[in-house]
This record gives structure tokens, C-alpha cells and sequence, in this order.
């Protein structure tokens, strides 16, 4: 009963705040004016902010700006030894280091290292939590470049990037982090930069725990859709994630900006009710999602299970199965990542839910930015597909979907699934990679399988189970979360560009309704048909088969 | 719609088809025939009733796409011959030197070594040696060979009708022809190919959505390799499991692989696509419409704005009278006998349509003018603009206002100021006032005045609020004054009127609607809608209209009718509808597909995945075939489907959406668990 009404003082609270932080964003992204900071900001890095970019210079500025990013964590990690506030940590090994500076630039945050025992301060504060400001920041300006994209007509221009990565930062990200590391303070959250302190565990043992910087870390961890833990045990750790009511605080900050781009996409287009619609879209999955993870978690059949009542290995008594259920479910429907508990130990079918989340594609409602992109991707193939059936030539927001915009949907729906199957397949077929599985049967190869789908799909939690920081999967975990944060960026780019360069076609009674229940229905449907028929053998062989033994 | 004497024909084509180097050019058809040759390979290698089942079932799904296609182009094929045998080689009397007055100077040449610019003369009984425009001379020429149509028609040189075609034949007289295009170009050359679907492009929409098919056939290729090696590890986690027909220690059997990758690629679409372009055409076709290319026919069911002349489409050609307004101290009755008195001997359509007015309103029998002794008719010419008849003493005159009310005041009388009002009032009505007057020794008196107005077609403004459901905005094109069009496109229901149109209105009319990103569709006949028919996205010129408006349009309307747009989009629409469907129903299948092979491929590691199989389908090696022998049949059960095209209502587009999502959408999901489980109980019986 509880766990219903921690949900649905979710919902209520997201409908409350959508709204005006949505009409805020559609302000900061539309607005011409710059404050002092930000000119102080263009004029450091030697950008024109008033210079409009076309598809191919916003996507070059994104890759730039990446590119850079993982140099800089990188030589970070390395040197964090000869810097300050290192707290005697050596250098990151490489393997590590490389995957770790990747990781957290694609908004990914997987973690084949455990934070208090690797990273010192200052890697953790200036290099980690920048990375958590700006690479949500980049996918934000990245769904509102394709936003302008359906907006304007006649145009090769999709804004400044630079512009809108600062925007995003200072004027989003940074105020509600600000808040929001203060309430987690209030509410029990470490924050300080003390070193390890010996404390005594319930058994009566010694152990080291270290201090920092935490709540600051963690709120923009979840705010960003970032997921990277200060510790290993991340919002698992009483030091991260003390209470049910900061337990909220951070579902809710997870949750937060997806949520609201619909509505600063609909204030672009100049229709809310089609911003209303993708949001429609986004929250029944997402519903349906929690309902079922909740269900699949409580009803839990095993011998332990029944004996004591419920499914709680792998859970935080304090935070209980259906809170828990509702975190890991909202960690994989964003690409946050962030975990409360081990999506290792949960049912078989609860632990498929989460992986199904992001095997959506993580829309919904998905990352900061990459949910509302990859979600309006999914609305063009499907008005491609069904839109066919009014009998006219599919258009979405008045943009004709012709061969070059279904080139590029298609292209980017075809890369997750791609990177996770060969991926998938590849450590199954090899005998070393399978020896890192901590299980045998199904369960071993849904611990695959779920590296797989959280590192394609930028979200980087881990199913756990998988021993992970081994050379083989630094690397080709590392690739997985290049190629399927940036191959999509530089489609959805493409897209925009394409869609811009259109004059909008007028809406009459002819033209396929994007607004209503139906093509809610109709998105919905698409993208479960097109998830299932991609990813079923998979599912079938892994948590399928262990969940219906 | 699908004969069986129709399959047999297009087998061999069907065969022939087969041929990879044509068939990559479909993309999910190529997987299939790769798929089926590996099977044949494995069945040869490892022979088995179910490897050499399977096999058969996969060519067969391919032979059945070919067989989709052939037949829909074998009956362009059958029109094409037709219009081949019009085409046979006739000589022409080329004229020296190009120029038409030298009547005995010409050159006897084969049609073949005609040039554009050469002339030639046709004299009766000839064949038209090429297209050109008649530059001298009238004839009536028959043109059944290209439209079908046995009454001949009129062509002369100057104006509006002075373009031939070859092949038709001259029936008499004789005219001279300034040949406009060269051999192999003509129209019934593009006519051949058209119909063929020889130089048939994909469009658009087609080419889109092959990319989308193609996304989809790779996903499933990814996601059918990639299953191996986890399928390999299942199978080991599990060694007490014996090796089965569908998984042994090498994984999934070969057989089972490419069948399940047949089946889960959109095969039925993949398949019918091509088809469904061809029929669409062919639609066109069967309404004597040739369509230029098939981005014409697509642009059609995109228009957003239909210009439409008014006369011959929203009206009838001309105007009809409708009403006797008499003035005072005239009974209605009275002005109705003088009217028709004095309309007939007028035969122009005004002039019966007084007598038919006055036999249907009031009962007047139509009197032969040799029935009335002593009657002396006067005709109607154009110079005095009346027609009438003096009989007994009484001299009755009826036409344009001015005219007769001259003849009044001639005749000593004066007309009153009350017609002067009547006519005024019909005229603002956006009527043709005719003025009825008569003239006796006690001198010459107005009786009254005859309503003459358009009459818009029966239905036509039903027709106008589908187009308005179907979010199409109808345009009236006139030549007639502000006022009487308006009063015309209120009556007929189109959402705007363009009066006193000139060529250069309608251009700018048009350049307008597509500056705000509407798609324009239009007919037109005479060489000044040339610019307009080009800048229109579907500009439909008639077949009796000029050779430059024929080049200026995208497609050709044979039976040169006005309303003949309105089917054109509608064909448009369901070209673009039919499509959609059957990839919804081709998508939406896969999910039983799934629920069918899924657990009878992996049950026997994993028992319980057996309760996705949900249609109890009572063996492993059943289930797949049953799968495979659905996938392969439902081409088959849709082909007619895809020649005809699904069914069209007009309706709004979230109207149409509900109802073709449940039918293709849901039944797509519905149908093949249905049919996968009767052909699931059938093939014991069958084998």
C-alpha cells in the first residue's frame, strides 16, 4: 500500500512541476538574451553565440566537445596522484580509466571500478560531477536541436551547441542541483570532505568508510540521468540514499527533466498537445513498467521469498521491495543507472522488466535529452508505418517523412540493437568472457546480456554478477557506449537538419492526428511489436527461461 | 479481379523472376531466395521430410511474390498489346520543305524517319503517322485505339483541338500535321511503356519504405545469427537434453534458422509492394487515366487543394432556365406558353431548356413548330440575340434583356419599369435574365422574364463535403463575374471560387496555395493551362486538349472528363492506404510467429518456455511448418488485396486511421494465430 502511494505522489508531483519547468526550458532554449556569466563563458572558449550552426556544425561541436571531455578525464584519472585531494589513491589503471572517461561523457556513468576505493576528490569533483553537468546538458541541446528541427522551415540552421550546452548547465542544471543537494543534505546525505572513518557494522566488525562530497554528487547523479555512483554500493549506501523520503527525492530528480522536455517540445512546435501526447506516450510505459516490475518483485515465488515474506536479497530493508522496485525501474527507464538494489538478485521476470526498460530504447521517459530524441524517433517510424493508412504521404508536425528522414530513424533504430546482439553474441561465443559470469544458465547469460543492453543504451547500471573490469569488457563495453551515445546523436542531428530544411505542411482534416489517444496508442504499440520481435530469442534464453521454470 | 487462368499465365514470369540479379532489387525477397538456397543445400547435405518441407515452402514464398508482381504487370501487358497493334508502321506524306501549301510536293517515308517539325498530310482512311498539331484543315479522327472511345472526334487546326495522336486514324477529310515529337517518344510509345510498368520508378513513398523494410530484414538477420552462440551455450548448460530436429550442440539447426528468419522478416509486404505500385497504376489505367509517373499518383492522394473548372464539373455544360418570373397583370402560366412559344425555334441548350422548363413546371406539351398554321419562326441568331415566332397577328420574341426590350420600344411599347427591377434582381442572383416579349396591333408589352441559371451537378456537393472530411479544399475556377460565382460555389459547396479566371489568375492561384506548403491538383485542356498544369504538383490535361498542354501536365485523362480528378485522388489515396496496410498486417504478424517457433524451438531445453506456446500446436517440426506454410499462403490470400486495393471511404483521416488500425492492425495480430493453428491441425491429415 505504501509502495502505491510513494508512486503516486510521484505522479502527482510530475504533473505539478512538469509544467512550468517545461515552459522554463522552452524559455532558456528560445531566448536571445545572454547574461554576464555566460558572455564571460563564449568569450573564454571563443564562441559566437549569436552564430547559428547547420546539422553538420552542431554535430562536429558535440563530437569536439566530447572528444575533449574524455581526453581531459582521462589524464585526470592518470595524474590524479600528482594533483591534490587524491586521498592517496594511485593513478586509474588504463583499461579502467578509458572506460570510466567514456562512460561518463556519453552519459552512461557504468562503473567497472568502486568509487571510494579508486577515485579521490577532486577526480570525483572535477572530473566526474562536470561530466554529469554537461553530458546531460549536450543530449539536452541535442533533443532541442531536433526539436527546432520539426519548429523551423526553410532552414539549414539548428541553433548554437555551445550556446546550449551552457544554457543547459547554468541555467537548468546547475539552480535545480543546487536545491536539490541542499534537501538531500536535510535529509541525511553525507557532504563533506573528510577522508575514511572507521565505523562499526551491525555484525560488530570494523570498516573504513570514506566521506565527501556526496549529496552534491549524488543529486546531479540522478538530476542528469547520469547514474554514477559515489560509492560502489551507490544509492544503495546509507551514505548516498539514507531514507525512503531521499529515496523519493532522487526517483523524482531522475525523473524530473524527461518529463518536462515533452512539454518545452510542445512549446517549440507550438502545439502543447502534441508535447501532452509524448508525454502520454512516455508515462503509461513507464506506469506499466513500474506496475509490472512492482508485481513481478512482491508476488515473488522462491523457497527464501516465501519464508520471510519477501524478495528482499539484494534490497535495502530500510527502503523495502516495492520502493526499491519503483527506483530500479525508474534508473532503467531514464539512463540513469543508478541503483538502490541489485537488479542481480531480483525475479527472474522483475530483473527482465528492467532490462526491457531499456531495451525500449530508454524513452520513457529516458535520458536528459536522449529520452525525448530517441522518443520522437520512434513517433516518425511509427507515423511512417501507420500514417501510410490515412492515405497520404506520412507527416509528422507537418514534416514530410520521405526516404532521407526514414534512412536516418531507421539507421539509429538499428544501432542499439545492433551493439547489444553482436555484443551479446560475441561474449557467449568466447569461453574467457563467459567465465566472468558469477552464474551458470539463464541467469549467467542475462548478466551478459544486461551489460550489454545498459552500456548500448548509455544507462550503466549493471545487473552485477558480471566481472566487468577485465580488459575485454573495459574495451568493448567502452565502444559500446561510444558508438551508441554518438552514432545516434549524429542521425538525430541528420534528422534535424533534414526536417528543418522543410516547409511545413499546413494541417487539415486529411493530415494524421499526432495528439490523440490513438497515436499514443499507436507509438506504444510500435514500439513494444518492434522491441519484442528484436529482442524475444534473447529475453527467451535468458530471464524468460528462468522466470517460467 | 483474380483469375486463375491468370496465375497459370504469369508463372513463367513469375520463374523467371527468380533470377537473383533482378530480384536483389527487393531486398527482403533476396534474404528469402538466399534462405531457401541454403535450406536446398542443407536438405541435399542432410535430406529429411522436414528440410526438403521447409525448402519447398521458402521457394514457394518467393515464387509466390514473383507471382504477386507478374500478374499485376501481366495485365498492362495484355493493354500494351493492344495499343502496340494501333502502333504498326505506317508511311507518311512528308511535305518538302516543311511547308504546308505544296500540295502535290511530298515525299512517301516510313513513320519511323519522322522528325519533329516535319509535316505531313492525312487524308481519309489514313493512319496519323506521329503526334503533331493539325496546322491546317478539319477532320474527324478516330481515337478508339488509345481511349477506348468509338465516337470520333473533331480535330482542326488552331484553338483547342488541333492535337493528334499517332496512330489514330483519320475517318474523313483531310488535314496537314506539324509533327511534334519524334518516333519512340510518342504518346503511344510512352502509352506502352506506361502500362508495362517497363520504365516504372519507384517513388517517394517506395523507396522509403523499402529503406524501412530493409532496416527491418537486417535487425531480424542480426537478431537470427546472434541467437546462435547463445542458443549453443543453453544447450550445453543443459547436457541431459538429447539433440533435437530444431537444436543440437552446433545450436539451432540450420533449417530452423532460415526458416524463422523467413518468417519474422515483413515477407508479405516485401512482397506485395511492388505489386501494389503496379495495380495502382493500373487503376488509373482501367479509368483512362495515364499517369506520367507514379510520384503523380502519390502527389494525388497528397493534394491539399483542388482546382476545379466549374463548367462540365460542378455544373452542367450549360445553363438551364429555372424559373418564369412574370410581370404584373401576367399570369405565370401565361409567360410560360409565350416563352416556349418563342424558344422553339431556338436550339441552342438555352433555348430547350425554356421548353423543358415549361413542360415539367407547368405542363406545356413541347409543340412541333409545323404544328401551329401560318406561324412564322424567327431563329435565333447572334446578331439579334432573340429567337420568338409571329403567329395570328401576335408576334412573341424571348432573349437578352437589352435586345428585347429594344424590340419592345421599336415596336411601340414601353417595357416597364417593373421587368428593369425582375432582370436586375436576377442578375444579382448570379443569373441569366431573358426578357419575354410580345407585340400585337394594340402594341408591344414586356411579359416577363425567364431565370435562366447554372445548374450544378446532381450529388456533386455531397461529393465536395467528403473532399471537406477529407481535408481537401475545393476551388472553383470560373470566367463568370464575382457575383454569379459566388452564388454558384455557395450552391455547389466548394470552399472558394476564383472569378473572371485567366491563365494568369489560376498561376498565381496556385503558386500561392504551394507557397504555404499545399500540394495542388488541376485540369486543364486549352494551351493557355499549360503553365498552370506544370506548376500544379498533378495537373491533368484531357486527351482532346492541345499537344502543350498534354506536356505541360503529369497525367492524361483520355475521356476528358472534369470530374475525373476527384478519382484520381481518391485512387491516390488508396494506392498510399493499401500500402500501409498490408505493412501494418506484415509487421503484426510476427508476433505469433514468435509464440510458434520461440518455444518449439527452445521447450525442449528450457520446458517452461512451452507456455508461450499458447496455440497448442502439437509438435516442434509442426510448428514451424505450420509458420512457414502460413507465411508463404498469406501472400498468396492477399494478392487480390493488393491489386484491388483495400477498400476507400471517404472519411477524415482519424476516421480512417481507427478503422484500417483495426482491421490491418489487430487482424494482422489476430489472423495468423488463427491460421497457423488450422494449418497446424491440417498437415497430419494432409501427409
Amino acid at each position: 500500500m505504501s509502495g502505491v502511494v510513494f508512486i503516486a505522489s510521484l505522479v502527482v508531483s510530475l504533473a505539478l512541476v512538469h509544467r512550468p519547468l517545461g515552459d522554463y526550458m522552452y524559455r532558456v532554449y528560445s531566448g536571445t538574451r545572454h547574461s554576464a556569466v555566460e558572455r564571460v563563458v563564449y568569450r573564454l572558449i571563443g564562441v559566437r553565440p549569436d552564430a547559428e550552426q547547420t546539422w553538420g556544425g552542431y554535430a562536429r561541436a558535440v563530437l569536439a566537445f566530447s572528444a575533449v571531455s574524455v581526453l581531459a578525464l582521462y589524464g585526470l584519472q592518470r595524474l590524479q596522484d600528482r594533483l591534490f585531494l587524491s586521498l592517496g589513491m594511485g593513478p586509474v589503471p588504463d583499461h579502467i580509466a578509458w572506460n570510466t572517461a567514456i562512460s561518463f561523457v556519453t552519459n552512461t556513468n557504468w562503473q567497472s571500478y568502486s568509487g571510494e576505493s579508486t577515485m579521490g576528490h577532486l577526480t570525483q569533483m572535477a572530473g566526474l560531477a562536470v561530466q554529469n553537468f554537461v553530458s546531460a546538458a549536450a543530449g539536452m541541446s541535442v533533443a532541442i536541436a531536433l526539436v527546432r528541427g520539426f519548429a523551423r522551415g526553410r532552414t539549414d540552421l539548428l541553433g548554437n551547441f555551445w550556446v546550449d550546452l551552457v544554457r543547459g548547465t547554468i541555467r537548468i542544471l546547475l539552480p535545480i542541483a543546487f536545491v536539490g543537494a541542499l534537501t538531500l543534505v536535510a535529509g541525511g546525505v553525507v557532504q563533506n570532505f573528510a577522508g575514511p572513518q572507521e565505523l562499526t557494522t551491525l555484525t560488530g566488525g570494523a570498516q573504513d568508510v570514506t566521506g565527501g562530497p556526496v549529496a552534491s554528487q549524488e543529486i546531479i547523479k540522478e538530476l542528469g540521468t547520469n547514474g554514477g555512483g559515489f560509492y560502489n554500493a551507490n544509492a544503495a549506501h546509507p551514505f548516498e540514499n539514507p531514507t525512503s523520503w531521499t529515496n523519493w527525492i532522487e526517483i523524482f530528480a531522475i525523473l524530473l527533466i524527461p518529463f518536462s522536455l515533452p512539454r518545452a517540445f510542445g512549446r517549440m512546435v507550438g502545439q502543447v498537445r502534441q508535447g501532452h501526447a509524448i508525454t502520454a506516450i512516455m508515462a503509461v510505459m513507464a506506469l506499466t513498467s513500474v506496475t509490472l516490475t512492482g508485481v513481478f518483485e512482491l508476488s515473488a515465488g522462491g523457497t527464501v521469498p516465501q519464508a520471510i515474506g519477501a524478495a528482499l536479497e539484494g534490497k535495502e530493508v530500510r527502503l523495502g521491495v516495492a520502493d526499491s522496485a519503483a527506483f530500479a525501474a525508474a534508473t532503467t527507464l531514464t539512463s540513469t543507472g543508478a541503483v538502490n538494489s541489485f537488479h542481480d538478485s531480483y525475479t527472474p521476470l522483475g530483473g527482465m522488466m528492467t532490462m526491457v526498460d531499456m531495451m525500449l530504447g530508454e524513452v520513457a521517459p529516458g535520458g536528459a535529452g536522449s529520452g525525448l530524441y530517441g522518443m520522437l524517433v520512434l513517433a516518425v517510424i511509427t507515423v511512417f508505418v501507420a500514417g501510410l493508412m490515412v492515405g497520404r504521404t506520412p507527416e509528422y508536425l507537418g514534416k514530410r517523412i520521405g526516404p532521407r528522414e526514414i534512412k536516418l530513424a531507421g539507421a539509429y533504430f538499428l544501432v542499439m540493437p545492433i551493439l547489444v546482439l553482436v555484443g551479446t553474441a560475441l561474449a557467449m561465443a568466447s569461453p574467457e568472457q563467459r567465465a566472468s559470469m558469477l552464474n551458470s544458465g539463464p541467469h549467467g547469460l542475462s548478466e551478459v546480456l544486461y551489460g550489454f543492453v545498459s552500456t548500448s543504451n548509455n544507462n550503466g547500471s549493471a545487473f552485477a554478477g558480471l566481472t566487468v573490469n577485465t580488459p575485454w569488457y573495459d574495451v568493448v563495453f567502452g565502444l559500446c557506449m561510444v558508438i551508441g551515445r554518438f552514432l545516434p546523436i549524429i542521425l538525430v542531428l541528420g534528422l534535424a537538419g533534414s526536417l528543418a530544411t522543410q516547409s511545413a505542411v499546413p494541417e487539415s482534416a486529411g493530415t494524421l492526428p499526432t495528439h490523440r489517444p490513438q497515436f499514443v496508442g499507436m507509438v506504444i504499440g510500435v514500439t513494444v511489436i518492434l522491441v519484442a520481435l528484436t529482442f524475444l530469442p534473447s529475453l527467451a534464453l535468458g530471464p524468460l527461461a528462468e522466470g517460467l521454470s | 479481379m483474380l483469375e486463375p487462368h491468370r496465375l497459370l499465365t504469369s508463372l513463367p514470369d513469375a520463374i523467371r523472376k527468380l533470377n537473383p540479379a533482378t530480384l536483389w532489387r527487393n531486398p527482403v525477397m533476396f534474404v528469402v531466395e538466399i534462405g531457401a538456397a541454403f535450406t536446398t543445400v542443407l536438405a541435399i547435405a542432410d535430406p529429411s521430410g522436414f528440410a526438403w518441407a521447409i525448402t519447398g515452402w521458402l521457394w514457394l514464398t518467393v515464387l509466390f511474390a514473383n507471382l504477386a508482381e507478374a500478374v499485376a504487370e501481366g495485365r498492362g501487358k495484355a493493354q500494351a498489346a493492344t495499343l502496340r497493334a494501333a502502333r504498326r508502321d505506317t508511311t507518311a506524306r512528308r511535305l518538302r520543305n516543311g511547308t504546308p501549301d505544296g500540295r502535290a510536293a511530298w515525299d512517301v517515308v516510313g513513320a519511323a524517319e519522322l522528325r519533329q517539325g516535319d509535316v505531313v498530310v492525312v487524308e481519309a482512311g489514313e493512319i496519323i503517322p506521329g503526334d503533331g498539331d493539325v496546322v491546317e484543315g478539319i477532320a474527324s479522327v478516330d481515337e478508339s485505339a488509345i481511349t477506348g472511345e468509338s465516337a470520333p472526334v473533331i480535330r482542326e487546326s488552331g484553338g483547342d483541338r488541333c492535337a493528334v495522336t499517332g496512330g489514330t486514324k483519320v475517318l474523313s477529310d483531310r488535314i496537314v500535321v506539324r509533327i511534334t515529337r519524334r518516333p519512340g517518344e510518342s504518346f503511344i510509345d510512352r502509352m506502352i511503356g506506361l502500362v508495362e510498368g517497363a520504365d516504372r520508378q519507384k517513388t517517394p513513398n517506395e523507396i522509403a519504405l523499402n529503406i524501412l523494410l530493409a532496416a527491418l530484414t537486417i535487425i531480424f538477420l542480426v537478431g537470427v545469427a546472434t541467437m546462435q552462440p547463445l542458443a549453443i551455450y543453453s544447450k550445453a548448460q543443459n547436457p541431459g537434453i538429447p539433440d533435437t530436429l530444431t537444436l543440437d550442440s552446433d545450436g539451432v539447426t540450420g533449417v530452423v534458422l532460415a526458416a524463422l528468419l523467413v518468417c519474422l522478416i515483413p515477407t508479405t509486404i516485401g512482397a506485395l509492394l511492388s505489386a501494389i505500385g503496379v495495380a495502382g497504376m493500373d487503376r488509373l489505367v482501367q479509368r483512362n487515366v495515364l499517369a506520367m509517373s507514379g510520384r503523380a499518383v502519390e502527389a494525388a492522394g497528397d493534394v491539399h487543394t483542388l482546382l476545379l473548372d466549374k463548367t462540365g464539373t460542378i455544373t452542367l455544360g450549360n445553363r438551364q432556365a429555372s424559373e418564369f418570373v412574370p410581370v404584373d397583370g401576367v399570369s405565370e402560366l401565361e409567360l410560360a406558353e409565350a416563352a416556349q412559344l418563342a424558344s422553339l425555334a431556338d436550339e441552342t441548350p438555352e433555348g430547350r431548356s425554356v421548353v423543358v422548363h415549361a413542360k415539367r413546371a407547368y405542363g406545356l406539351r413541347e409543340r412541333r413548330p409545323g404544328e401551329l398554321e401560318h406561324a412564322e419562326w424567327a431563329a435565333f441568331t447572334a446578331q439579334t440575340r432573340m429567337s420568338g415566332v409571329d403567329v395570328n397577328g401576335r408576334r412573341i420574341r424571348k432573349g437578352a434583356a437589352a435586345a428585347v426590350t429594344e424590340w419592345i420600344v421599336v415596336n411601340g411599347g414601353r417595357p416597364g419599369g417593373d421587368v428593369a427591377a425582375i432582370v436586375d434582381g436576377v442578375s444579382a442572383s448570379g443569373g441569366t435574365p431573358l426578357v419575354v416579349g410580345e407585340a400585337t396591333e394594340d402594341g408591344a408589352r414586356a411579359l416577363g422574364v425567364i431565370h435562366l441559371k447554372d445548374v450544378v451537378k446532381e450529388g456533386i456537393r455531397e461529393r465536395f463535403a467528403e473532399m471537406r472530411e477529407m481535408g481537401i479544399r475545393t476551388v472553383m475556377i470560373t470566367g463568370d463575374n464575382p457575383v454569379t460565382a459566388r452564388a454558384i460555389a455557395r450552391e455547389a459547396g466548394v470552399d472558394d471560387f476564383l472569378a473572371e479566371a485567366t491563365p494568369e489568375d489560376k498561376l498565381a492561384l496556385i503558386k500561392q496555395e504551394q507557397e504555404g506548403g499545399r500540394l495542388v491538383a488541376m485540369t486543364g485542356d486549352g494551351t493557355n493551362d499549360a503553365p498552370a498544369l506544370a506548376q500544379a504538383d498533378v495537373g491533368v490535361a484531357m486527351n482532346t486538349g492541345t499537344s502543350a498542354a498534354k506536356e505541360a501536365g503529369n497525367m492524361i485523362d483520355l475521356d476528358s472528363s472534369p470530374t475525373k480528378l476527384i478519382e484520381i485522388v481518391e485512387i491516390g489515396k488508396q494506392l498510399l492506404i493499401t500500402r500501409g496496410a498490408l505493412t501494418t498486417f506484415s509487421i503484426a504478424n510476427d508476433i505469433a510467429k514468435y509464440f510458434a517457433i520461440i518455444p518449439a524451438v527452445f521447450a525442449a531445453v528450457y520446458p517452461g518456455l512451452d507456455v508461450l506456446n499458447i496455440m497448442r500446436l502439437h509438435s516442434p517440426r509442426s510448428a514451424i511448418l505450420s509458420a512457414v506454410v502460413f507465411n508463404a499462403l498469406v501472400i498468396v490470400a492477399l494478392i487480390p488485396l493488393a491489386l484491388r486495393g483495400v477498400r476507400y471511404r471517404p472519411a477524415s483521416a482519424s476516421k480512417l486511421l481507427s478503422r484500417n488500425l483495426s482491421l490491418y492492425g489487430l487482424g494482422g495480430i489476430v489472423a495468423p494465430f488463427v491460421g497457423i493453428k488450422i494449418i497446424d491441425l491440417l498437415l497430419p491429415v494432409m501427409s
